[in-house]
This record gives structure tokens, sequence and C-alpha cells, in this order.
């Protein structure tokens, strides 16, 4: 299991890569804005997850999954927006430009945890497991 | 973290070191509904000898427990997954096809606390299931705790609440924004039942059900009032109905009425004479 975390805080990354590495995805990349994460996926094999901040540099998360979803190559990526943005209208906005999940900040490591359960991308009981 | 904190502190301190979950002092109640049953399966008399042997040992799987049951057992939306898939994909079509059309579907969350997994059932109905929009459904909640059954009748869920399993699909389609909180829509509300009920009492009279959810509520009695409980949801579930228990309990070696069966991952039950 691959997973690609953009968020232009490193702090946060830092924390999302560690949710991650606790379920047993260990194989984590990162990026600071949403350009930086295309080239990324540009030079590597797509992940299965991609955690996409809102609000960045140089491209933001929308635009970035925007530009994902109209490449064929990358349409089995699940992509879930990680943000403080709460507000429906931009969780709305954010499914209709492609993103299969939203998880609002602040989230707890079980609040992630579920919503990759949602997304298929870990089964409940390997989560238990590690979790255990 | 020093000896002369009180228990709740020591508790506020290891969930928000864990889960940056803040605990507000005005959820000093959460510890008993949430940390009994936890002390209970661990063998421990009472709160204090969990909050002991974890200070004093500084055991990490038992702070995670400590951790997971102040913030995991919030009611969750779609808690497991997978007996929400088995009723979507198995369950309700075969009641469905299996019962003629002016019969009631009735279906009972025993332990509903704020109501997720009721409601979670009364949205996957409303999306998925459009031949049930003309028949007669019976959606109940039921809980011991009555501030619970205030909240789940309200609708009135935070961002961290929504945060926990919910399908960004489903707040998009059944909610509405309400200051920084979202409230479930009153189609999906009114549809639901909420009343307060003690499982360890005598039980009301109640209809048969179709689908009983009794999930994540057995811990939190002894041995001869758990028989007692699955005993009375034998004889509330409907001919050919279905039981399902927390994803982590059995009723292995307590009851001989049902007998389990899997789809979609999950388990259930059904009874022995109707199987």
């Amino acid at each position: 299991m691959k997973a690609l975390i953009v968020d232009d805080s490193r702090s946060m990354r830092a924390i999302v890569a560690r949710f991650l590495r606790d379920i047993g995805i260990v194989d984590v990349m990162q990026a600071g804005d949403g350009q930086e994460a295309i080239e990324i996926l540009e030079g590597s094999d797509p992940p299965d997850i991609v955690l996409v901040d809102w609000h960045m540099p140089v491209m933001d998360g929308l635009e970035f999954v925007a530009n994902v979803r109209r490449q064929e190559r990358w349409r089995n990526m699940s992509i879930m927006m990680v943000t403080t943005e709460s507000e429906q209208d931009q969780i709305v906005r954010a499914l209709a430009a492609g993103a299969h999940e939203y998880l609002m900040k602040p989230f707890s490591h079980e609040a992630l945890t579920e919503k990759l359960m949602l997304l298929g991308v870990i089964c409940p009981t390997t989560a238990a497991v590690v979790g255990s | 973290m020093t000896g002369a904190m009180t228990e709740f502190q020591y508790v506020q301190e290891l969930v928000f070191e864990r889960s940056a979950i803040v605990l507000s002092d005005d959820k000093h109640y959460l510890i008993e509904s949430r940390l009994l049953p936890l002390a209970r399966g661990l063998g421990l008399q009472n709160i204090s000898d969990i909050i002991d042997k974890a200070r004093r040992t500084r055991d990490r799987p038992l702070e995670d427990k400590i951790v997971e049951a102040m913030t995991t057992n919030e009611t969750l939306w779609l808690r497991d997954i997978h007996p929400f898939m088995a009723l979507r994909r198995v369950i309700l079509p075969e009641l469905i096809a299996r019962q003629p059309p002016t019969r009631q579907l009735a279906i009972w969350s025993a332990a509903s606390s704020s109501g997720q997994e009721i409601y979670s059932l009364a949205m996957i109905l409303e999306d998925e299931f459009p031949q049930l929009h003309r028949r007669r459904v019976a959606l109940l909640g039921t809980d011991l705790n009555t501030e619970m059954i205030d909240k789940a009748r309200n609708g009135l869920y935070s961002k961290l609440e929504m945060n926990r399993g919910l399908p960004a699909a489903m707040l998009i389609r059944h909610f509405s924004q309400e200051g920084t909180g979202f409230r479930i829509s009153e189609t999906i509300r009114s549809r639901v039942e909420f009343m307060q009920m003690n499982l360890a009492g005598i039980w009301p009279i109640l209809p048969k059900f179709d689908v009983i959810m009794l999930r994540n509520v057995l811990i939190y009695f002894d041995r001869p009032t758990k028989q007692r409980i699955l005993s009375a949801a034998a004889n509330q579930l409907a001919p050919g109905g279905y039981l399902f228990l927390g994803s982590s309990e059995t009723m292995m070696g307590i009851c001989d009425l049902f007998i389990s069966d899997t789809a979609e991952g999950a388990t259930f039950y059904r009874l022995k004479e109707h199987s």
C-alpha cells in the first residue's frame, strides 16, 4: 500500500505519515503543494491513496484534484481532501472536482482510519490488528 | 504526569497526547460510560483500578485502549463497515424479496447512543432501496441514557462526530450546516423513533424486528444479564430475522438460541429454528 500526502505544513505531513505508519502504510511520499505532487506522480508508480490539503501555495488542493482527475493513468487512485475547510459547499466542491472522501481537521487517528476503510484502502481487520 | 492529578485530568492528558482530542471538563461523565466496560473486560472491578494500573505501569497497549475507549466508542456512522455491507448487499435485499410488500420492515438499534447507527441505516434505506419508499418501515433507536436519546432526536452533530466514518457523499445528501455543526435532514430524522430503555430491565412491549443491532453493549453486563438480554432479543426477532453483535463480541457459551452466519465479512445471528 502506497500513499501520497500533499500539505504545505511539514508538521501536518509528519502527523499524517505517522498515523499511516501506525496502520501499516509505510510507503509514503510527501509534497508541499499540488504542483510538487503532480511532479512526484509523474515520476513514480501511482499511490493507492492521496491525502490532500486544500489551501497551499503554487497549486491548491482543489486544482490538484481536478488536474489528477483529467488524467486517465491516475484514475484508480483514491483521493481524500484533508483540510480545515468545513463548510458544506466546500465539501460539495471537493467531491465535484473528483475527491472521493473528505476529512475535516482536526481529526483523530481513528477518524483517518475509518475514512481509509470507507475508501477500501484498508480493511477493518487490518486496522483492528494494527491498532490492538 | 504527576500523582497529584485527578483521574479525569490523567485521562484528559493521555487522550490529548495520543489523539490531539481535547476532552473538555464537561465530558467527565464519559469516564464512567467508556472506561467501566473496558475495566470489566480486563477483569478489573472499577474505573480507579484501570486508571491506577495505566498510571503505574505506563503500559502502552493499555493506554491505547483507554484512549480508544474515550474517543472511538463515540458512536460512529458506519461502525466496522462490514455489518452495513452485509445489510445493504445481502440481508435487506433478502428481506425485501421474501416479505410481502404490505408487511412492515422493522429495524432496532438497541444501544443507539447518539443515533449514528440507526440514522446510518435510515440513510442507506433512503439512498439504496427506493422500493422501500412506499413500504412501511419502522426504525427504532433505544438507549439507557436520556441525554443520548435527546441528542439523537435533535440530530445535530459536531465536526468531530461527522468525521467518524460518515461518507462525505452522505454528509452532502442528508445534512445541512448549522453553526459549526451539521444537522440531519428532516426526511431522515422523521423516519426514526427514539425511546429510553434499559436492556437489563423489564422490556416494554415492542414489535418484532427483522434486524436487531445489539452491538458493543453486552460488555456492560454480567453473564446472567447477557443471557437474559439475548433470550429477550430472541423473542423480539421476527421469523427469519437477523441479530448483530459487536465485531469483537460473541455469544459462544452464553446463549444457544442462535446460529451464526457470515456475509460480506460480517458475522450475524439467526434463530436456530428459522435458519
